[in-house]
């Protein structure tokens, strides 16, 4: 009778490593503190972390060679640097994301930030006058008109890209990817030049929705066309099989089996979209009033109030800005983790 | 009776199959929908670079080939070019490369290696939300918060690597301790820096898919030769990943050159060729769009397109040249 089998664990910590890492880390800060104090005349949290770094690779180095190979040492060095550049990069993120609402606090607790515009309100007023109503209402309906353009025409052609071969699909296939990299204000530039030059229209929120549309159409086609390749094909022949022909196919097995990771990469686009600044600045212009027409006058939107109330030398003005960006995050927060909600089962999911 | 058996359908792979029958009316209809979806994007796409060019035109052919050399950007006195704008967009690129590169390569890397496997659906959407924080919020970060906090690191370059002509910093004095920050400040290093944070969400994803991808078996055959993890990673994951980290670093330089509001707000504007990293002023072709085009004549206007024509042109080849890459990978494909 030999006891059943149990899988081994090969990875996972052991103690004497924390305890080197530990030691190292505290030996190496302890050292550089030393330095800094008593022996050289250094300065400055950057050189601090700039020495007692390469100390700490060092220390832990020589801990680990007491006991392991140089195999093990270049393993565990490996993993130290990558651990802390994750940390490095995942710290940044954190303290980006939170940095605006921290310092826009102070303008997000005036009510009328939410509810006004910024006719009243010079630069030198206090923040009890003027607010953020106007880029708001801007980027809100700028957005719509762009969801309004690149949902249906995006989500046709991912599945075109997808239900048909051929060269022509490839040719659409290659120009869309090369085009998820388009900068910003080529799109702004791109519609001004078109739409407001040759068409006639005048600089509007309707013509930043545009913009913003043809930014956002070949990051949605691109996300969109990955889902519905994850969609098995034994669902689709299925239907085929059954005798359906391809637009309902398309309608009720293919769309509705891909629904959340399509849900998602409009949400995501949308996310890019909202933030956008450049497009918004060549094609709507910046008016400080409320207009709530998009297809007459200039029309700001949030990150474009953020961009020009920043630039102002104003302390206040600055406030503003941070507030702007800090309503400009949440709303981007929203929008994404509502994008991880409705794609939690992840691409390709089946719905029930 | 000799039944003669045909020989059985030789084996086919597993794939769609084509239809046989004509497929109705409806579906006829449907795709050809289909197609004018398709064909419309493709003329939205297309058409960019030929708007451009045309309202461009006008101020191409009255600079002629002086366009690509003279460094000022005064379009009314006919006296502009993109040589310091064009230089300034490479050089904060790079720089952004420089950052964005060993992060993006340790941020796949502990996420498809190191991190418990719990945590990877979440730190893989921090790095996807990283990608969706707008570039205003990392202007506004660069431009308030971290070149005024983070002085310290030009100076440390410049003093200590101020042989390389690249990091010295003219007209700064390190041993004048009256002298402000200003000199170390609203240059081409921050800019990359922050563009560099802002690429580096594009070129992990673009990396961990392709480390993710690296096959199990020989994972688990280079464990069983007694490879320590990192030994994996050298062996199996950096080989079969390299080509979705060559795309994504190709990928996250287009984003980098395009790059307009973090880089116009953070940079001081100088229209002259200014390769001292380190020292304040610098500028992009982006920027100078949308620093100029408020005030610019029609003429002015026409200048700007055809600088926006440039700025298309060098992303679209670097576009074109990662997907070529890319498509070389096996990532995303064959997942039926």
């Amino acid at each position: 009778m030999t006891a059943p089998e149990v899988r081994r664990v090969t990875g996972g910590a052991r103690r004497t490593d924390l305890a080197s890492a530990l030691g190292a880390a505290s030996a190496a800060i302890a050292l550089t503190g030393l330095l800094f104090d008593q022996i050289a005349p250094f300065s400055g949290a950057v050189a601090f972390v700039a020495i007692a770094f390469p100390l700490f690779l060092g220390l832990y180095a020589l801990l680990i060679s007491l006991h392991d190979d140089a195999l093990a040492v270049r393993d565990r060095l490996a993993s130290a640097v990558v651990h802390s550049l994750a940390l490095v990069a995942l710290g940044a993120l954190v303290f980006i994301v939170a940095y605006p609402i921290v310092m826009g606090a102070e303008a997000l607790g005036h009510l009328n930030f939410f509810t006004d515009d910024m006719a009243a309100a010079g630069t030198l007023d206090p923040l009890e006058l003027g607010g953020v109503l106007h880029a708001a209402v801007g980027t809100l309906e700028q957005i719509t008109i762009a969801l309004v353009i690149t949902v249906p025409l995006g989500l046709a052609c991912a599945v075109f890209l997808n239900e048909t071969r051929g060269l022509f699909t490839r040719l659409v296939r290659t120009v869309v990817e090369a085009m998820t990299a388009l900068p910003s204000i080529v799109a702004g530039l791109f519609i001004y030049a078109s739409l407001i030059l040759v068409l006639g229209f005048e600089r509007s929120g309707f013509a930043a929705g545009c913009a913003i549309s043809v930014m956002m159409l070949p990051i949605m086609i691109r996300a969109a066309d990955v889902v519905l390749r994850l969609v098995p094909s034994s669902l689709k022949e299925a239907s085929l099989a059954l005798g359906s022909g391809q637009l309902r196919t398309v309608w009720h097995v293919v769309l509705p089996t891909a629904r959340s990771g399509l849900t998602t990469s409009v949400l995501l686009a949308t996310a890019r979209g909202v933030g956008e600044t450049s497009p918004v600045l060549i094609t709507a212009g910046f008016t400080p009033y409320l207009n709530w027409n998009p297809f007459v006058d200039s029309q700001v939107s949030l990150p474009l109030a953020t961009f020009q109330m920043v630039m102002s030398s104003e302390e206040t003005m600055k406030q503003r800005g941070f507030g702007a960006a800090a309503v400009l995050m949440a709303l981007v927060l929203v929008l994404f983790v509502l994008a991880r909600v409705v794609g939690g089962r992840g691409p390709g999911g089946r719905s029930r | 009776m000799t039944a003669t058996l045909s020989a059985p359908p030789a084996e086919r792979a597993d794939g769609p199959r084509r239809r046989v029958g004509p497929p109705g009316g409806i579906d006829r209809l449907f795709r050809l929908v289909l197609r004018f979806a398709g064909l419309a994007v493709l003329v939205v796409m297309a058409t960019v670079g030929l708007f451009l060019a045309t309202r461009g035109a006008a101020a191409i052919s009255e600079a002629g080939l002086d366009f690509f050399t003279t460094q000022t950007w005064e379009p009314d006195s006919l006296d502009f070019g993109i040589a310091a704008v064009l230089v300034g967009t490479v050089l904060i690129a790079s720089v952004a490369l420089v950052i964005a590169f060993p992060l993006a390569l340790g941020v796949a890397l502990y996420i498809s290696e190191y991190a418990p496997p719990r945590l990877r659906r979440a730190l893989t959407s921090m790095v996807d939300l990283m990608a969706a924080v707008p570039s205003v919020v990392y202007g506004l970060f660069g431009s308030t918060f971290l070149q005024w906090q983070g002085v310290d690191v030009p100076r440390w370059l410049s003093i200590q690597f101020g042989w390389i002509p690249f990091l010295d910093v003219e007209g700064a004095d390190p041993d004048n301790p009256l002298s402000t920050d200003a000199a170390y400040v609203t240059s081409t290093f921050w800019a990359g820096l922050v563009v560099g944070f802002m690429v580096m969400p594009f070129i992990c994803s673009v990396m961990r898919e392709s480390f993710t991808q690296a096959p199990q078996g020989e994972r688990e055959g280079a464990h069983a030769l007694g490879a320590t993890k990192w030994g994996v990673i050298r062996s199996v994951v950096l080989p079969f990943g390299r080509s979705g980290m060559i795309g994504g670093t190709m990928l996250g330089l287009g984003r980098a050159l395009g790059e307009t509001i973090a880089v116009a707000m953070i940079i001081a504007p100088v229209f002259a060729i200014h390769t001292q990293i380190l020292g304040s002023g610098g500028n992009s072709v982006s920027a100078l769009i949308a620093q100029r085009w408020g005030a610019a004549s029609p003429f002015g206007l026409s200048a700007l397109m055809a600088a926006g024509l440039a700025l298309f042109v060098l992303t679209l080849l670097v576009n074109f040249a990662a997907s070529a890459v890319i498509a070389r990978s096996r990532s995303g494909q064959g997942s039926d």
